[in-house]
Order: C-alpha cells, then sequence, then structure tokens
C-alpha cells in the first residue's frame, strides 16, 4: 500500500505508529506517546508492545502476517493497558499499526490523564465516557429510590391492616376495632377461633395446601358473619371474630355451630380432600366496659375450655361470679 | 413533569436557602409530600405550582430564580456530576455552546424518559451566537442563562449574555463572546474520580 502523508495520519489516527522493514517505530501519533515516558522514536514495536491475539507475534514477519485482523495487544511495561489495534503492511517493508484502547478507555483516561483532545473527533470514546457517567449517576438515582420504596414497603406493611394470604384484617386492625368499639361503650361478643387437626394437613399435604385451607375457612367466616362484623387472622390458624351490637347466646351458639360445621365440610386441593374443624370460645361484653385485654382473655380461656372437652365445638366464657349453669352453654 | 426537574429546584432550594423556605414552598405550591424522587413522574402542573410558589416565598421574581437554578446546577458542589456532563460537550466554550443542540438528545441518553425543550443555536456575526430555546417548560431560558454563565466561569471565557422574555413558550438568548480565555477556568478531567496518576 502507498504510505499515507505524516500529516493525514497525524490528524486522523492519533493512537497510530508507523514501523520501518525491521519493526522499529518510525513515528507515531500524539496521544500513543501519552502511553510511554520513554520516547517511542526508533524503539522496536514489539519491544513495547505485546501483541497476544490473533496469535503472539515476537517478529515483524510474525506482525506482518496479522494483515486485516483485530489484534489484541497490551503495554508490556507500566500499567499494561490493553489495546485494540489493526496492522497494514507498507510498501516499503515496513507498516502502519492503527491503535485505540476499546472498553479500557476509562482505566486509561484516568492512567494518562487524557483529554477530550487526545481523541479524533470521529472517535466515540468521549461519548462512552459521558454515557458511562450519566449512566451510573442515573443508576444511583434508581437505586436509591429502590431502597427507599422498599423501606417505605415494609414500613407500610407494618402499618397494614390486613392479612396478606386471606384478606381477612389482621391482628392491628383486630385491636383497633376493638378499642374503637370499647371506648364508645357499645354491647359487644367476641369469638376465639382454633383450627382443630390444621397441622396434621400442613404436615402431610404440604404448606400450599394449608394455605388453600385458610383461604376457604376465611371464606366461610365471612359468609357466615354479618357485614359488620370484624373478621380478623390473628396468628397461622387463629382467628378472631368481633360482633358489635350481638350479645344474644342463641344468636352466638347459632353461628358457631354454623362455622363448626361449614369448616368441617371437606376442602379438595389438588385432587384430595383437606378435612380440618374449629374449637371456638365466645366472650360476651354485656355493658360494653370489659377492656380488651380482659375480653381476649376470657375468649381464650373459652377457646381452651372447648378444646379441653375434645374439640370441634364452642364454649362460652364462664365468669366466676355467676352460677355455672346459666354462663355456660354447650356446644353439639 | 419529571421528577428530576422538579426534584432540581428542591435541592437547589434546600442548599441555598435552607429546608425551612423550601417547606414553605411546600406548602404554598400545595404539594402532598414534601421530597420529590428523581426518578419518578408528577403531574404537569406541579412545575408551575412550584415556579409559583418560590416566586412568592422566596420574594424574587421567577426570571431571577430560575436563573439561580441554572447557575446552581453548574456551580453547586453536590451537582459536580452535572458540570462534568456538560464539560465533555466540548474542549472550550465556543464548542461547548456548539454541543448544546445535542443536550436534548444526551439527556435522553442518560435518563430516557426526560424531556427537554429544543436548543437551537444560530450563529450571527463572529462571535456572536443566538439560543433559541424552544417550549415545554416555561422559563427554561432562564434556566439555560444561569447555565451558559456559570459554564462561561467554568471554561474561563469572557461572555455577555441577555435571555428575553420569550414569546409563545419559546425564548432567545443572546450570547456575545468577548474572550474565550479570559480567566483559568476550572480544571476537568475525562476521568471522572480521583487525580491522574504520574508516573
Amino acid at each position: 500500500m502507498k504510505q499515507l502523508p505524516t500529516e493525514v495520519l497525524l490528524a486522523l489516527c492519533p493512537m497510530h505508529a508507523v514501523l520501518d522493514a525491521t519493526g522499529c517505530i518510525r513515528q507515531a501519533g500524539p496521544t500513543l506517546r501519552k502511553l510511554r515516558h520513554e520516547p517511542l522514536d526508533g524503539a522496536p514495536f514489539l519491544d513495547i508492545f505485546e501483541v497476544y491475539r490473533p496469535r503472539a507475534a515476537a517478529t515483524m514477519d510474525e506482525l506482518l502476517q496479522t494483515e486485516g485482523r483485530k489484534l489484541h495487544l497490551r503495554l508490556r511495561g507500566g500499567v499494561r493497558t490493553p489495546l485494540k489495534g489493526v496492522m497494514v503492511p507498507a510498501c516499503d517493508g515496513g507498516a502502519v499499526v492503527n491503535l485505540s484502547f476499546g472498553i479500557s478507555v476509562m482505566d486509561a483516561v484516568r492512567d494518562y490523564a487524557l483529554t477530550n483532545t487526545d481523541f479524533a473527533h470521529t472517535d466515540l470514546a468521549v461519548e462512552m465516557l459521558y454515557l458511562v457517567e450519566a449512566k451510573s449517576a442515573a443508576l444511583d438515582a434508581s437505586r436509591s429510590l429502590n431502597t427507599r420504596l422498599q423501606g417505605a414497603m415494609v414500613a407500610a406493611e407494618e402499618r397494614a391492616f390486613t392479612d396478606t394470604l386471606t384478606g381477612l384484617r389482621n391482628r392491628r386492625a383486630l385491636d383497633a376495632v376493638l378499642e374503637r368499639i370499647i371506648r364508645g361503650g357499645e354491647p359487644f361478643s367476641l369469638m376465639h377461633l382454633d383450627l382443630d387437626f390444621f397441622k396434621q394437613v400442613n404436615d402431610t399435604m404440604g404448606h400450599a395446601a394449608g394455605d388453600q385451607v385458610l383461604r376457604q375457612v376465611a371464606r366461610v367466616m365471612l359468609d357466615v358473619t354479618r357485614k359488620d362484623d370484624t373478621v380478623a387472622r390473628i396468628g397461622g390458624d387463629e382467628f378472631v371474630l368481633l360482633f358489635p351490637g350481638l350479645t344474644r347466646h342463641e344468636r352466638l351458639a347459632e353461628m358457631a355451630g354454623r362455622l363448626i360445621s361449614r369448616i368441617e365440610e371437606p376442602i379438595p386441593f389438588d385432587g384430595e380432600e383437606c378435612r380440618v374443624s374449629l374449637s371456638i370460645g365466645i366472650a360476651i361484653s354485656d355493658d360494653g366496659k370489659a377492656t380488651p385485654d380482659d375480653i381476649l382473655m376470657q375468649s381464650d380461656e373459652a377457646l381452651y375450655a372447648a378444646k379441653r372437652a375434645g374439640r370441634a365445638q364452642f364454649r362460652f366464657y364462664e365468669s366466676p361470679s355467676v352460677t355455672p349453669s346459666t354462663g355456660r352453654v354447650a356446644g353439639e | 413533569m419529571h421528577g428530576l426537574i422538579l426534584r432540581t429546584f428542591q435541592v437547589f432550594v434546600q442548599d441555598t436557602y435552607g429546608f425551612e423556605p423550601w417547606r414553605r414552598i411546600v406548602d404554598a405550591a400545595g404539594l402532598d409530600a414534601a421530597d420529590f424522587e428523581a426518578m419518578l413522574n408528577y403531574p404537569q402542573d406541579t412545575y408551575t405550582a412550584v415556579v409559583r410558589a418560590s416566586e412568592s416565598v422566596l420574594n424574587k421574581p421567577s426570571d431571577a430564580f430560575l436563573e439561580d437554578v441554572g447557575t446552581y446546577l453548574v456551580s453547586h458542589p453536590n451537582s459536580e456530576g452535572l458540570r462534568r456532563l456538560l464539560r465533555f460537550g466540548g474542549v472550550d466554550f465556543i464548542e461547548f455552546l456548539h454541543s448544546l443542540e445535542d443536550l436534548p438528545d444526551r439527556a435522553r441518553l442518560a435518563v430516557a424518559d426526560l424531556q427537554l425543550p429544543d436548543l437551537d443555536l444560530v450563529d450571527g456575526a463572529p462571535d456572536n451566537f443566538s439560543l433559541r430555546v424552544g417550549g415545554g417548560l416555561p422559563g427554561f431560558g432562564h434556566v439555560m442563562l444561569g447555565v451558559l454563565r456559570a459554564m462561561a466561569d467554568d471554561y474561563g471565557a469572557l461572555v455577555l449574555m441577555d435571555c428575553d422574555d420569550g414569546f409563545s413558550g419559546r425564548q432567545t438568548i443572546d450570547i456575545t463572546l468577548i474572550k474565550t480565555a479570559y480567566a483559568e477556568g476550572r480544571q476537568f478531567a475525562l476521568a471522572s474520580c480521583g487525580t491522574p496518576e504520574e508516573e
């Protein structure tokens, strides 16, 4: 190939080197010169740059054989900056090698304190540096937003009033409603429910079956209760139903019985049937004066009485001051 | 309205005037939350609401407020990143001016949904330019005026500039370059962090 005039190479290719037939550098672009403190002129090109792809080149002949191929090189001394390049043979037996930093441009601008003028006007290196910086700024902003959103999500969950699995109210919602009703002085009753044989379903059929049971139980509870009643899941298989204005034993007993029989209906899952039952403890606040702790403790006591009596039944809380015959209505 | 623009107003007021004035602007603008998220979008009229509220709370014409925002964007240490991005535009102030037309596209490359008004540089007499600022962000010409003033300082150029009040949302900035290298200017290295290693 005919030799390009020196000034053309200098203007277009700030990282070129012109080699003579012996492989020594006769001329180098201004940016290439910045890679080394020692002058490049006269030095053998392959002593300064190690060509390792497409194959190692140790002699000028081997270098000339790479014509047209994409070269991978690195500096032998100093920072050992990796470079990309291409070699074109010249008519005098020498060659022109043009180099670029490729992806290592990020490190190179730092290592050699390069500026805009060190790159050809057509080189996209500066645009790439711009993009990297702009994108990392945008990404940082996104990441910090994500972190804050995650924090907000956790905070929102902590404030949430809904049980995510069943869609029922949760313990926090129950506490809020209970406190409101008691503050209003309204009579009310409360059922504490605990599933029987739920652990067996979980153990033998898996957690997905257990979840299915909990969702079905939730549907039944919403079905059986009135619109203004509160249905809350307060633990794994523990529920509380709150009935504002309802204190009649007969009505509560009828409702408890219906809950038990509906929940004892087999629940289909994956071609099999899950069977659970229900124990219920009922506490009533006729005058609306019981504290939340009182009423929850009473319903809990009644629930354990139902469990002790053999599960799958309900019990009313029996106040110590009231004679047993009037305070207790046995379940089925 | 892109959160990045609203967030800019927020950090400008907080860094320049403090948190209390910003809280009053939030109240005056009737905003729900005191903090804008740079990566979220907000209703279009939030922009005008914030600019109007700033005008009354800071007791400053909106032109001057917006120009200060532009200056802040380039000169305050907290927005050093943006100054660097602008400096990628060219090696001297003239080259920087010529790069302004690419600015909205460059911004979109970084943040895909950020829409900035069109910028159109017209060469007049030697050393005389006018920058036409398109519509979309009322008063954006004044922000650009602040940006240009600060960038002229950054490059060490001596420049006279003036921004008109605009016509149907478009504004024109007249730029007269007195001296390209008037003062030292600020350093700009392509590498973003740390000092270049001397061997």
